[in-house]
């Protein structure tokens, strides 16, 4: 009887009922998930506008939004921005002072690592928009940055007019790195001793056991890492516009805050779709590269 | 150089650059922790003119700022809890069932979970314009779930696999239901999983900006981010203690869940599972 009541379940469970219970999540994520992207595509084909003709009268352009893309300079300048974000605040910054914290760490007191540790992560567990408060009053004119410089007898610098790039990268880093650093240093404290050991004991140097030995072995997390580092970066908009704008001029407007201008303050939507399929394309690929680097 | 001074040296140089880095990373936040409770504060980082809790106070008892705070815990916490029961719900069948498109359907959720959501929100604006969902508080929050689902439905499932399915079958034969079953048995195993995916789907919209910036209009609907992000542009150049109370009251909620959460996360922090920040 009681495995007939097993049998029983097991039989329904081959059946149809897992429609429903996939239903009301697939549901959910169609609608305000995949819909949305299917959309991206068909509005940057359209001349949709929030206000004056276009916005009563839906068009379809053609590729005019993308040859317009190509020939407005500030797309260039935003790519441009964007790569340079990119590079500078994931890939550099949060990636290599990530793992080099991890490194420092191994092996340090226990107490030391604790302090420096939570400091760290204190940077990445505040919300993006008091992170981009405190590194604002950081670089601001009479902030952090110049009370100190003043000590020291040297005169001050208008950072976010300046080299307002310079400042938004260091502040992305200081609220990302703690996840890099966290990885690496699960990464690295699963890398055996023995094998690092056993290349000092062949007359390596700590350099040559760092770049030969324990970097190989923690390949593969250095490239997952930096596909999510990367794909977290790219979609960044409220830390630079807290902090910056955009501006001053088009200095700091990277893809996402030149698609937010376009589409809510030109109201320019089509226009405005098309820079996020743009986004949403290197997204994609950067998304595919990660799930490679997954199933292996 | 002897090789002694050399050995010492090294010794020393990973503490000093760590000790450097500690410092770099510490004066900005010393910063709003020090202006929250000053009557004075200004924009750089000095000792207090004189202490005080009247930033918070005030902050605390203005009724809009009170308000924000609501609508944020309502929003993150409705969204956590629908990911949560949707997730669940989601990963019994892909963790119990043999289905055909199970391994395609996982990568696709996998991929979505790394998609920049940065990159759908002019659309999304639109459909919400559409459904009559603009300016709606609930909106949102369907948003934020259909958002935060990947990760929910990748993380349930994993953590569903390491619940033993003989315990669910026991309980079968004693009459439960399958969803008795779930509900009472394979659930309460998987608390440390489902706290784990609460905690970081909530901190995860808590901390949000971008979204309900774009999908809310009228003030009365902000919740505590955007409300920040106004107190920031209207008083924000004044009132540095103000701002910065605020600011530390809006983190508190992000920095408990983060402690909380390291309870539950027993083995660690592995790549497994595609965290987001």
């Amino acid at each position: 009887m009681s495995s007939l009541a097993v049998q029983g379940m097991e039989k329904r469970r081959k059946t149809w009922t897992w429609v429903y219970f996939l239903l009301p999540s697939v549901a959910i994520m169609l609608v305000f998930f995949i819909y949305p992207i299917l959309l991206t595509v068909f509005y940057s084909f359209t001349n949709l506008a929030l206000t004056g003709e276009a916005a009563k009268d839906l068009q379809f352009v053609g590729l005019d939004n993308y040859t317009r893309m190509f020939e407005d300079p500030t797309v260039r300048t935003s790519i441009w921005n964007t790569l340079v974000f990119l590079i500078g605040s994931a890939v550099i910054g949060q990636q290599v002072l990530g793992f080099l914290i991890a490194l420092f760490m191994k092996h340090r007191n226990k107490w030391f690592r604790r302090v420096i540790g939570t400091i760290v992560l204190a940077g990445w567990v505040t919300p993006e928009i008091v992170c981009a408060l405190c590194l604002y009053s950081f670089f601001g004119d009479e902030g952090t940055l110049n009370a100190i410089l003043q000590s020291f007898g040297m005169s001050e610098v208008t950072w976010l007019y300046t080299v307002p790039m310079i400042t938004i990268i260091l502040a992305n880093i200081w609220h990302g790195t703690a996840f890099s650093m966290l990885v690496f240093q699960a990464a690295l404290d699963d890398v055996p001793s023995e094998i690092e050991e056993a290349a000092i004991v062949d007359g390596a140097s700590k350099w040559q056991v760092l770049m030969r030995v324990t970097i190989p072995y923690i390949k593969e997390t250095i490239t997952t890492n930096m596909m999510l580092v990367t794909l977290q970066t790219l979609g960044v908009f409220g830390l630079i516009y807290a902090m910056t704008g955009g501006g001053p001029g088009t200095s700091t407007t990277t893809l996402p805050i030149f698609m937010y201008n376009q589409a809510f303050v030109n109201y320019q939507l089509g226009y405005g779709t098309a820079i996020s399929l743009l986004l949403l394309f290197i997204g994609i690929i950067l998304s595919l590269f990660y799930i490679r680097s997954m199933k292996e | 150089m002897s090789a002694k001074q050399r050995k010492w040296i090294f010794q020393i140089l990973p503490y000093s650059i760590l000790a450097l880095i500690g410092v770099c990373f510490l004066l900005p936040l010393l910063w709003v922790l020090v202006a929250s409770v000053d009557t004075n504060a200004m924009q750089s980082l000095k000792t207090p003119t004189h202490l005080t809790g009247n930033n918070y106070v005030d902050v605390l008892t203005n009724k809009d700022n009170q308000r924000a705070f609501l609508i944020g815990l309502f929003m993150s916490g409705g969204q956590a809890v629908l990911v949560v029961i949707l997730g669940l719900l989601a990963a019994y069948p892909l963790s119990r069932y043999q289905l055909k498109y199970k391994k395609p359907f996982m990568l696709t959720i996998l991929f979505m979970t790394s998609l920049p959501i940065t990159a759908v929100m002019v659309p999304v604006y639109q459909l919400f314009l559409s459904l009559k969902l603009y300016n709606n508080i609930f909106g949102v929050i369907l948003f934020f779930v259909a958002s935060a689902m990947p990760y929910g439905i990748w993380m349930l499932k994993n953590f569903m696999d390491s619940v033993p399915s003989e315990l669910e079958e026991a309980a079968w034969i004693d009459g439960a239901s399958v969803f008795v079953g779930i509900r009472k048995v394979v659930a309460p195993l998987m608390i440390p999983g489902i706290c784990t995916v609460a905690i970081f789907t909530f901190s995860g919209s808590w901390g949000n900006f971008f979204v309900p910036y774009i999908l809310l209009q009228s003030p009365e609907n902000f919740p505590a981010s955007l409300k920040i992000y106004q107190f920031f542009g209207q008083y924000g150049m004044a009132d540095y203690g103000k701002l910065a109370a605020f600011s530390v009251m809006y983190a508190i909620p992000s920095v408990m869940l983060y402690i909380l959460s390291q309870r539950f996360m027993s083995k660690g922090f592995g790549m497994q599972g595609g965290m987001k920040g």
